[in-house]
């Protein structure tokens, strides 16, 4: 009767998410507040400890609890992602935290908690299971949204993301209740074999897209992205806009490749999605005056480009979302960890134009925001550019030229956005004086490990587009 | 056959009757209530309105109610595992520790955080 220790080994990564958010938030109340270090310390060890663990899960490949996950590469290469992702938050957030006199262990339980329930999204095997997973991360999200209690815009972003993440769970979960209904399964290896009403089944599999892409903010369903990312604290919009995006494009694409029918049904729905996501973030990002709003924009536009990859409905393809998803999530989390640092106290230096000035002042500080803006618009040598090219790649190889020519001219539209930024940084003068601090230790830290991986990425992509490769080949 | 169903026809019509007759005797014995103007009043169910429903009362009711729904629902999957005790054995027996176990913990973290503290 007892599960076998293999399917443990198989959930290795979330019981020590778990486990390690449940020490925090334990430890929280009887740590003294001047050694507050302490409980940041344990929550590092916790996502790091997540690392080691699903290292030790890629041991044990295979499914678990009667076909509820499944360990393989591909969850293994996303498990690397989010577990990464939370280390990183993990680190940048310390300074912050401190800065805003946030600093509450439960921070960073929650950014376990939200990384173990990713963790569930990515080996899910089974649609209320992915449902379960969703939830615990989307909920750890909301909380995380609205931590800066005392300021109305982080509550504004809050609600919004609560209303409107909930109204978007109940898509998906009326989508796996009509699939049930046709197929009378939710394991998604039986829902091809399962003979049921065809309608149904669409009906519920559209449904599920939808649910899906208001969690990847993808167009129609991206309208709540830039209030949520402006007004949430900043370490939190760097997690949301790379780890739940990650899992949420990881479920999307288990689903896509396991069952025909939805490979069938979705492709013209991800090829109008992907056209209408990249032109909304990109012309969106235009008129922008906030940073936070316009990396906000371009986060959506972003997600037209993995899309683009989506439609292409080949190996290539997947993995060139794969790659693009690391990439992506070390430029954006590179880029709202400098805006985090520049905001000051109270996040209050967050305008382009405050930024003038900031190539003399602070130099090493715009050295690091324009090679992650580079990255972002995907000049080569950075990751972004390589993630771009292997999504382009794919897509002509599945002779969608139309979508790769939508994809080079938004990439032309993104240029204006994000070299002004690098415009303002190093050809204005300031119009304000602004106190420089000193990057702190840890924020450093994250930052040369971004910039270094994006960099890495960007001169020698093989070992990791070998890994995405190898993980893009989902079992059908 | 169909004499076993009789006793629903009966429960039918004493199920109707009762509001109807309820209904019918109260209107020779109750006060005229268009007299008191709480006709014209908003959410009229015989009690004047008092005061504005907007009023503000503790967040703490929020905490408590919050709280209560957790332990609440606590209770509710117990009561599965109990009726399969013997079923599920010793697996089952670790595993509903395990989650009362983590409840306990959650249970220290709102104790020591002052939740539970009314004042």
């Amino acid at each position: 009767m007892f599960a076998p220790i293999e399917d443990l080994y198989r959930l290795a990564p979330e019981l020590v998410l778990c486990t390690f958010g449940i020490l925090v938030m334990l430890a929280e109340p009887f740590v003294p507040r001047k050694r507050s270090g302490l409980v940041a310390f344990l929550a590092l060890l916790g996502a790091g400890a997540a690392l080691a663990a699903t290292r030790l899960s890629w041991a044990h490949p295979g499914t678990a609890f009667y076909g509820l996950v499944r360990v393989d590469d591909f969850s293994i290469f996303l498990h690397f992602v989010v577990g990464a992702v939370a280390v990183l938050v993990i680190l940048g957030s310390r300074d912050y935290l401190e800065r805003e006199g946030l600093h509450r262990g439960e921070f960073y339980a929650l950014v376990l908690f939200a990384t173990a329930g990713m963790g569930v999204m990515v080996s899910a095997q089974e649609l209320v299971t992915a449902f379960i997973g969703l939830e615990i991360s989307s909920i750890s999200s909301y909380i995380l949204a609205s931590f800066r209690r005392n300021v109305p815009k982080s509550n504004e972003s809050a609600m919004k993301y609560f209303l409107l993440g909930s109204f978007a769970t109940s898509f998906f979960l009326y989508g796996v209740a009509l699939v049930y209904g046709a197929t009378g399964t939710t394991l998604l290896s039986r829902m091809d074999s399962a003979s049921g009403n065809p309608t149904l089944l669409r009906l519920g599999l559209g449904m599920i897209f939808i649910g899906l892409a208001f969690k990847v903010a993808s167009a129609p369903f991206q309208l709540w992205t830039p209030d949520v990312y402006e007004g949430a604290p900043t370490p939190v919009t760097a997690l949301l806009s790379s780890g739940p995006k990650a899992a949420a494009f990881a479920l999307l694409l288990r689903i896509f490749d396991t069952v025909f029918a939805a490979s069938q049904l979705w492709v013209w729905a991800i090829w109008v999605s992907a056209a209408l996501t990249m032109f909304a973030g990109n012309l969106a990002a235009l008129v922008q005056s906030n940073v936070k709003r316009m990396l906000a924009y371009s986060s959506i536009a972003h997600a037209g480009y993995i899309l683009v990859a989506f439609a292409a409905r080949n190996e290539i393809g997947t993995a060139a979302v794969l790659f693009y998803l690391v990439a992506y999530a070390l430029m954006k989390l590179g880029a709202f960890t400098m805006v985090t640092h520049l905001g000051g106290e109270g996040e209050r230096r967050l305008e382009i134009n405050d930024y003038a000035g900031l190539g003399s002042q602070q130099p090493a500080a715009a050295a690091f925001l324009t090679l992650y803006l580079f990255s972002l618009l995907g000049l080569p040598v950075t990751a972004g550019f390589l993630g771009k090219f292997y999504i382009f790649n794919a897509a002509l190889k599945s002779h969608l030229v139309w979508l790769a020519v939508l994809l080079a001219i938004n990439t032309v539209i993104s240029a204006y956005y994000y070299l002004r930024v690098i415009v303002v940084m190093y050809m204005r003068e300031p119009q304000k004086e602004w106190a420089a601090t000193p990057i702190p230790r840890a924020v450093g830290l994250v930052l040369v490990l971004t910039a270094a991986g994006t960099l890495y990425l960007g001169l020698f992509p093989n070992y990791l587009m070998e890994f995405a490769t190898q993980s893009a080949v989902l079992p059908r | 056959m169909p004499s076993r169903y009789i006793p629903i026809l009966i429960y039918a019509i004493l199920a109707a009757a009762f509001p109807a007759v309820t209904l019918i005797i109260f209107k020779f014995i109750r006060p005229d209530s268009t007299s008191a103007g709480a006709k014209l009043k908003p959410y009229e169910c015989g009690i004047p309105p008092e005061s504005d429903a907007r009023g503000r009362y503790s967040v703490r009711f929020y905490i408590v109610a919050i709280l209560f729904v957790i332990f609440d629902v606590e209770t509710i999957f117990l009561f599965p595992w109990a009726v399969q005790f013997n079923a599920l054995g010793l697996y089952g027996l670790v595993t509903m520790f395990v989650f009362l176990g983590i409840l306990i913990i959650g249970y220290i973290w709102l104790y020591k955080k002052g939740a539970l503290e009314w004042v």
